[in-house]
């Protein structure tokens, strides 16, 4: 019997082989926390008699979900931050750097074949680079700081099969929308998920972080791409699991006819074509986060508002994932032609999409969002609805004022 | 010997809740950023029960239905029920960093499965038999075994506890 690239990639970090069930203590390659996670981490660090952080190399800290601080509470625990990892000789990444995920992968501290910990929900995004990451709370990461390793128990895996090519105007966000849809927000709970087959094969690197990033709204442990047409600027050595390899479950799908899709409030699975919300009026689009505010998103909206303006009735906000990608958006005018659309650029970083500020929406107000969530309150304001959409739908619909397919500006 | 923090039985009153009950409706966002953990019960299931916070007992019980804490991995949400009184979460099962989080924290948690316990109910939970039982019903419920880390972690009342003791992890007699 084979192993899967979860069992692989620990089998290798532990020295031994093992099988789905086992537990394991496993060291990691890196570590990080954000201004939600890392206070409390800090304070957990401290009480658990840590004084150095396991390697100053491997922990990062990064300032994006209140960013910059929206009053002297959290300036205070920005500051506690600073103060941190200065003392730890460990690099924070500042206001604006950008969104830990992005940060992460743009500064390599994540390469295919690690077992990276981060206190923050989304850290499966990195299964987009062939790695093993895991979210956990702030006092397991405190754990991890101190002694550089994590308890697991190796999870069973799940495979998902995407048979099949996207058509054109049909976005990685609208495959991963569909796959929540089918797989359910506990579809995955405890267990990893190996995205397999020819629609994945030629995805960029920024399009599997979006799959690898909603692992999480499907209760997964780690959500790893197969690494087949993998691009990186290194070289790496791909993990792949074995022909044997054995799954607990196995979905296959032929995604060459998938539609633009939506999910509509307040779950991430309540998924459906966009054809079914057509019409819908918006108050307020968002382009941004982990799952999509990186350069193909940010161009993709540009695309769609070249030359046009937004709706009047609607404000639309922009937070690019990190300072490189709005450097890189600047550069070849995506962001210029967004703003002269009429949107309103923020700073770089997680506010809006978790309500923590910028951007909350009023009450009885519809949001289209680029995110990864629709909770209820999520983005601030339990009396809004939040419908989720890929960039080209986010921008479509800002446009015209309501949910429309963006094919028709796209093909 | 390790100091037991748990009680090994508990009888009180349930607040019964639904499926798929995310962090977000368990501590909004919006209050997470903070030391000052005792705030946190100011707002706790606001956005699914805004009597919760008032109606809540020291010793109070929560039980959920499936997929209980889905969403962001903030330690936030186990802290705030923690600090609002409650002693217990059960649910059907748990989204898994929360799970994680709650042990961490201290704050038991039991999976037991499918249930059709009714809200109000008056429950009696015995910690070392991992049993259930509904009193009006008299229906009993086995909850799943945690691994013996997890057991160790709760019974020294948290991660921190358990690592100041131990300095590192120990998977001994798994």
């Amino acid at each position: 019997m084979g192993y899967t690239i979860a069992e692989k990639i620990i089998a290798k970090h532990v020295g031994h082989p093992v099988r789905a069930g086992e537990l394991v203590v496993t060291s990691v390659d890196g570590v990080m926390a954000t201004d939600t996670t890392a206070p409390l981490a800090i304070k957990a660090f401290k009480e658990m008699g840590g004084q150095k952080v396991f390697d100053p190399e491997k922990f990062a800290l990064i300032i994006d979900h209140a960013a910059p601080s929206p009053n002297e509470r959290i300036a205070n625990l920005h500051k506690l931050m600073r103060d941190f990892a200065r003392e730890q000789n460990s690099r924070l990444f500042e206001i604006g750097e950008g969104i830990c995920h992005q940060v992460m992968v743009e500064e390599a501290y994540v390469k295919p074949g690690d077992i990276f910990i981060g206190a923050d929900s989304h850290t499966p995004t990195y299964g987009a680079l062939n790695a093993f990451a895991c979210g956990v709370g702030s006092t397991d990461l405190a754990a991890t700081m101190m002694t550089g390793k994590i308890w697991l128990k190796v999870p069973q895996t799940i495979r998902v099969i995407c048979n099949g090519k996207l058509q054109e105007g049909v976005t990685a966000k609208d495959l991963i929308l569909f796959l929540v849809g089918k797989i359910t927000v506990s579809g995955a709970t405890y267990k990893a998920i190996e995205f397999t087959g020819e629609a994945f094969e030629g995805l960029s690197l920024s399009s599997r972080m979006t799959i690898a990033n909603m692992s999480s709204e499907m209760g997964a442990k780690a959500g790893i791409v197969n690494p087949t047409g993998l691009e990186l600027d290194y070289p790496f050595e791909p993990i792949m699991a074995d022909a044997d390899a054995e799954y607990i479950k196995t979905y296959e799908f032929d995604v060459s006819g998938l539609e633009p899709q939506v999910s509509a409030p307040e779950s991430p699975d309540n998924v459906h074509n966009i054809s079914g919300y057509e019409g819908t009026k918006i108050d307020y689009a968002f382009i941004g986060t982990c799952c999509n505010g990186r350069l193909e998103d940010i161009d993709i909206a540009a695309k769609i508002l070249k030359g046009r303006k937004i709706h009047p009735n609607v404000r639309m906000v922009i937070a690019p994932a990190s300072k490189s990608v709005l450097l890189d958006a600047m550069k070849n005018g995506s962001m210029e032609t967004l703003i002269n659309a009429g949107a309103s650029l923020i700073t770089s970083g997680c506010g809006p999409c978790v309500g923590t500020h910028q951007g909350v929406p009023a009450d009885g107000e519809v949001v289209i969002s680029a995110a990864n969530r629709n909770f209820r309150g999520r983005m601030g304001n339990p009396n809004s609805n939040i419908y989720l959409g890929a960039p080209s739908s986010v921008a479509a619909a800002a446009l015209e004022g309501k949910i429309v397919n963006p094919k028709k500006y796209l093909v | 010997m390790s100091e037991v923090q748990m009680p090994s039985s508990l009888k009180g009153k349930a607040h019964v809740y639904g499926d798929h009950i995310d962090t977000d409706r368990i501590i909004p966002g919006k209050y997470t950023k903070t030391l000052d953990l005792s705030t946190l019960a100011n707002h706790v299931l606001e956005d699914l029960d805004p009597s919760f916070k008032d109606k809540v007992q020291q010793g109070d019980i929560l039980i959920a239905g499936t997929n209980f804490g889905c969403g962001s991995s903030r330690e936030q949400a186990p802290l705030a029920l923690k600090q609002s009184g409650v002693a217990l979460v059960i649910a059907e099962d748990f989204a898994r960093i929360f799970f994680r989080n709650a042990i961490n924290i201290g704050l038991p948690v039991l999976e037991i499965g499918k249930h059709s316990i009714p809200k109000n109910a008056e429950v009696e939970v015995d910690m070392k038999a991992g049993t259930v039982t509904d009193v009006t019903s008299g229906k009993t419920y086995a909850a799943t075994k945690l691994p013996k880390i997890m057991m160790d972690i709760l019974n020294e009342g948290g991660l921190v506890k358990y690592l100041k003791k131990h300095g590192n992890y120990s998977l001994e007699n798994e």
